[in-house]
This record gives C-alpha cells, structure tokens and sequence, in this order.
C-alpha cells in the first residue's frame, strides 16, 4: 500500500471502529432495539477488500454488517438512523441493523439469516459473467455460514460456471458461542472449495494490508475470468457476537491478548509513523471521524420515526389491501 | 410448588426426558457447550454429556435431516431451530422427510422427533427474528404441530411431544420465555414467578397432544388464541370489561375442535387471533372449522385479529403487533353485531 492508501484505510478502519462504539453506547441507552452485532476487531477486512474493488463490483454479507456498509461509503448517518429505527435510515426503519443496502453503492445487504447471502452473491457474480464485465461479486460470510448446505451449492455452481466471485470467509473464530473447532471439522476453512477447484489462501485479516494484497490477487483470479476464489480472513471480533452474549464461552485474557497484539487499527497506525506521517495527521483524521460519527449519532436521534403509513408500503409493488381494524 | 420460567420448564423438561429415556439426544446451534441462544439447553451437556447434547453446525437442513435418520433408527431426537426464522432450509426435510416417512412406508418407519423453535415478535428482531410460521407446519399432513403459552403447559406439552411417535413442532413464543406478556410493551412484565402458570410440578407430567385449556370463562364471546395472544386476549377482556371466554388452544393439530366447538354454541360469537400474518394463516382454518360446526349458532360474522399481510417491521414493530387495544376493539365489534 502507498502511503496515501493507508492513511486512506487508517481513516475508514477507525471510522467504523468509531461508529461500532458509538452504537453500542446508544443500545446502552436504549434508543437501538433489538439485534446490534457489533464489526469492532474485524475493521481490516472489509477496508482491505474494498481497496481492491472497481466501479460496479458488489458487496453482499450477512448480519454483521455495519462495516461492510462504511467501508463501501454508505453514509454513517444513514446506517445510525437505521439503527435507531428511523425514517432517514437506509430501509426507512423496515430493516434494522441487519438489513440494509445501497444500490449506488453496490451494497446488496445486509441478511440476517446465516449463510443465505452466499448463493445469492453467487447470483450477482453470475449477472457479472452473464454481461460480460469485468465486475466481481464479494460474497462475505462468517466461518459458522461455512458450513451451510448452501454454501456448498454456491461453491458447485461458480466453479462449474466459472463466475467472478470471491468468497470471503470472516473466521472471527466464533460462531455465536460455538468456537470453529466445535463447529467445523475442517481446519483449513481456505481449503473447502478444493473439492471444485477453487483456489483459496488464509490471511491475516488482522492486517490491512495483507487483506489488500491478497484481494487483489483474488480479484485478478476473477477478473480474467479464471472463475471463484476462496479467501479465509483470519480475523477476531472483540465484542460479544450481539449485545446480549454472555460472552463466557473465551477468556478475558484471549480477547485482550489480541487486542493488544494484533489490533488492525494500532498496526497501521505504527507503520503509518514509520512512514513519517506526523502525530498531528492522524490526530486530525481522528477529530474528522470523531465529528462524522457524532454528526451520525445525532442525526439518528433527531431524525422522525417511521410515519404509519410506511408499515403498509413496500411490501408489494401495489400497495396492500387491507382495511386497519 | 416450583415456579420455573418458561425456559426453565423447557430445561426441565428436557432434563426429565433425558434422565428417563437413554433415547432421547438434544442438539442444535449452539445448544451444547453455550447452552442454546435462550438458555433452554444450560446444564444439560454437563450433565449428560455431548453425545446426548451436542453443538450443530449451523446447518438447519443437516441438523433436521439428520434427527429424521435418528428417529427412524430408534432415537427420540430433539433438535433446536435457534429461531424459527432459521427453519426454511430445513423446510424440505421437515415435510418431505420427517412427515412423510411413515406414510410412503407404510408404517414401517417413522420419525418420532421433536424440533424446538422459538417463534414469534416483540423483540426487535425484525424481519428474520420475529415470525410465527406455525400455518406453515399445520397444513403439511403427518405433522403435529404445538405451541404453548406458559411455562406449565411447556414443559408437559413437551414431554408429550417427545413421548409422541410422530414428528412434532414445537414452537415457542419467546416474548413470553420470562413472563406473561400481554401487548403492553411499554409497561413492566409480571414475572412467571408471580404467575399460577408458573407453577411447574418436579418430574414427569404430560400434558396430552389436542387438548385446549380454557383460560377464562365467559359467556359473551368465544376467543381462540395460542402462544402470546392468550395473554393478549386476557388484558383485552379485562381492559374492555367483556365476557370473553378464552380458550388456548395449546396444539394446533391435532386440534381440540370438540372444546371449540362447546364454546362457540354458547356463546354464538368467536373471535380468533394469531400475531402471524392473516392471508392464509391458522385463523382462516379455525374460522372455517367453526362455521362449518356452528354456523347455525353464530349471532355475529366470525372476526379475526392478526398480524398484518407484511413482512414484520423493525421500528414498527408495535403498529404490527395485534396488541390488546385491537384485540379490545374486535371483542366489542362482535357483540355490536
């Protein structure tokens, strides 16, 4: 990565870093209800992989996705307001924070059923080879999805068809309350397209620029039309897997030993001060995106409720008939 | 008498069934070593041990298709669905396997199974955490499908569903795991410690499959309601002063039509809820049931109060939900009549 890209990523990992904190003290004081599955810890990933895209290319993941949102360049305030269930959220407050999109920016959601995202990445990937672009579809799921069924189909599908997708699976190491050895009999998570030839590698996901560097070879794969490839993202998230996790399922000292070693943002960080970039740059980055998370979180709090009338709509292209009884 | 919560009863009953019959295996997502999402499955891997209850892969088609080999091979498998949103996957298992075994072998085989699932809003869940999708389960033949309401009929109705030789799905409303909630969102739940229903005997007890509870007595109106609903309609019935004689229902097939049917000649009036969607769902059964029965004793059109024909709302999750002030207004549009 030039200097530039980095202090680029630096900016948008502590953006959502910044966000993912914000939101979590606003469920704290009970303006987010239900589901908030926090992206803190795993912020390399998606400001690596995004560093790798072109104009047109897609996102799409499942319900950890507050991160995927920013990094793609969808307004911070619109994602808070969602949060917060409010008309100038991304779904108008239909969607939660597990369900949001942006078709401008390429984002396809933001779904909240585990693993069912992948096959329909597989079909946005398919629309790319079926218009013959150059577009690739990144279809990002967590290492618990990777044992779904459909995962699998998808898997199938793309390497027969030899669609431009890449698979990305964000192994935080914990599904839920399941570690990956509990869950998966396979180890390896980067080897389980080798049964259809998809060629796959482990990264640090922890590091931003290895994530780049390893995307953009995976997007070249895809790009010149040699089909999918899988990317198993080593990474770790801090926080509970939603605000409700009892969390008793690792240690402390685990949690805080990653913080401490690997932290994306820190990492950066040093070699960005290696790189001569004064304490003032990144101070003022710091302030930048200080003020653009609290611009967001007010935004979400003075932004009006749904009107009523938004139950009804939406749910067809006509709207309903139903009389209010 | 112990008061267990609804969780509780569920845990209860799980452990009971384990302790009694080396057949019965618990698993699903999460449910070993985390002791499930809810909390229903705590303890019991360090009790039984993981080979009885084990951690999923989260894999809905794997984990129903493989309890369907279980029980056909003699096991008495319980399989958690941590929420029935998550059930679709495992929809062609459910009716094209574990319903239909014994039909097309003609008795031969059968799959005596449990699958859990919690069910239904109130949580902010949104679209794919909050659905009730019991119309789904009542109209595949070779299924039973139950839903309790409180922590005493949850732990007998889901000792009889393990018990049952047939496959069995077993939802719960889990607004009311900790407590009666009746639709006031805004007012603090009465626990199920101060609630008579959460009184839950220690040890075996069934409650038979296809037997309603009548909730309250009454003589005006005649509410069929299961799950959450039941206590919606018993705020609805205080808050408006109505007659309403409310039946839960507590298994919706096989159905207590005999009790539905009792009531409804008295009363000559019947309003149905349910929090699922309205097109299609169980409330068009029940409605038809009762015409088809009483029709000559009906003063008043049948009237149903249900979720709306959308998908379930985030924010607007209480404009959605069929509360006791819509529950009120239909009980007192049916005595209008």
């Amino acid at each position: 990565m030039t200097r530039d890209q980095l202090l680029q990523a630096y900016h948008d990992m502590l953006l959502i870093r910044r966000f993912e904190e914000k939101a979590g003290q606003l469920y704290g004081m009970g303006l987010i209800g239900g589901f908030c599955h926090l992206y803190i810890g795993q912020e390399a990933v998606v400001v690596g992989m995004q560093a790798c895209l072109e104009p047109g290319d897609q996102v799409i993941t499942s319900y950890r996705d507050h991160g995927h949102m920013l990094a793609t360049g969808m307004e911070a305030r619109g994602v808070m307001a969602e949060l917060t269930g409010r008309s100038g959220g991304y779904s108008r407050g239909k969607g939660g924070s597990m369900h949001m999109f942006s078709r401008e920016k390429g984002f396809y959601g933001g779904h909240g059923i585990v693993g069912a995202q992948v096959s329909l990445g597989t079909g946005l990937a398919f629309s790319n080879w079926y218009r013959e672009s150059r577009n690739v579809s990144l279809t990002y799921f967590g290492e618990g999805a990777s044992n779904q069924g459909q995962v699998y189909e998808s898997f199938n599908l793309a390497a027969l068809m030899k669609l431009p997708v890449i698979f990305i699976i964000e192994n935080n190491k914990y599904g839920m309350g399941t570690s990956v050895e509990r869950a998966s009999a396979s180890h390896d998570l980067s080897k389980n397209g080798a049964a259809w030839g998809i060629p796959g590698e482990q990264v640090n996901g922890m590091d931003v620029t290895a994530v780049k560097e390893a995307g953009e070879r995976a997007a070249a794969h895809c790009r010149e039309g040699k089909g999918p490839y899988l990317l198993e993202m080593k990474t770790y998230r801090y926080r509970g897997h939603s605000m409700s996790d009892p969390a008793k399922y690792r240690t402390r000292e685990e949690v805080q030993k990653m913080r401490e070693q690997s932290d994306p943002i820190e990492t950066a960080r040093k070699m960005l001060l290696e790189q001569d970039v004064s304490e003032a740059e990144l101070k003022k980055i710091d302030d930048e995106v200080k003020a653009v998370v609290q611009e967001a979180a007010d935004f979400a709090q003075k932004s009006p409720e749904p009107d009523e009338a938004e139950l009804w709509t939406d749910v067809l292209l006509e709207a309903p008939v139903m009389e209010a009884r | 008498m112990p008061r267990r919560t609804m969780v509780e009863a569920i845990r209860d009953a799980l452990d009971v069934m384990m302790a009694r019959d080396p057949r019965v295996v618990v698993f699903g997502e999460d449910v070993g070593y985390f002791g499930g999402v809810f909390r229903c499955t705590e303890g019991l891997q360090r009790k039984y041990g993981a080979s009885r209850c084990f951690d999923a892969p989260i894999s809905e088609t794997g984990i129903i298709g493989v309890a369907v080999g279980m029980g056909a091979y003699g096991l008495r498998p319980v399989a958690e669905i941590q929420f029935a949103d998550y059930m679709y996957p495992g929809y062609d298992q459910i009716v094209s396997e574990a319903a239909r075994l014994r039909y097309r072998s003609a008795g031969e085989f059968t799959a005596p199974m449990v699958v859990r699932m919690p069910c239904g809003g109130g949580i902010f869940g949104g679209q794919t955490h909050s659905q009730s999708p019991e119309a789904l389960f009542t109209h595949v033949a070779g299924l039973k499908t139950v839903i309790p309401s409180n922590p005493y009929d949850a732990k007998g109705l889901l000792i009889a569903a393990i018990e049952d030789d047939d496959p069995v799905i077993f939802l719960e409303p889990k607004r009311v795991y900790n407590g009666p909630f009746n639709g006031h969102h805004d007012q603090p739940i009465v626990p199920w410690a101060r609630h008579p229903l959460g009184e839950t005997p220690d040890g075996h007890y069934a409650i038979p499959l296809g037997q309603a509870a009548v909730r309250r007595e009454g003589a005006a109106v005649t509410v069929l309601a299961y799950g959450t609903m039941v206590h919606v309609a018993e705020a609805a019935a205080e808050e408006t002063g109505v007659d309403a004689e409310i039946i839960d229902l507590r298994s919706l097939v096989p159905l207590d039509v005999e009790t539905i049917v009792r009531s409804v000649m008295k009363t000559g009036r019947c309003v149905i809820l349910h929090e699922a969607t309205r097109t299609s769902g169980f409330g068009a059964e029940l409605s038809a049931q009762v015409q088809e029965r009483c029709f000559h004793h009906l003063e008043a059109p049948i009237l149903r109060v249900t979720g709306w024909d959308t998908p379930y709302p985030h924010a607007q999750e209480w404009d959605y939900f069929p509360g006791p002030d819509r529950v009120g207004r239909a009980l007192r549009a049916v005595l209008e009549e």
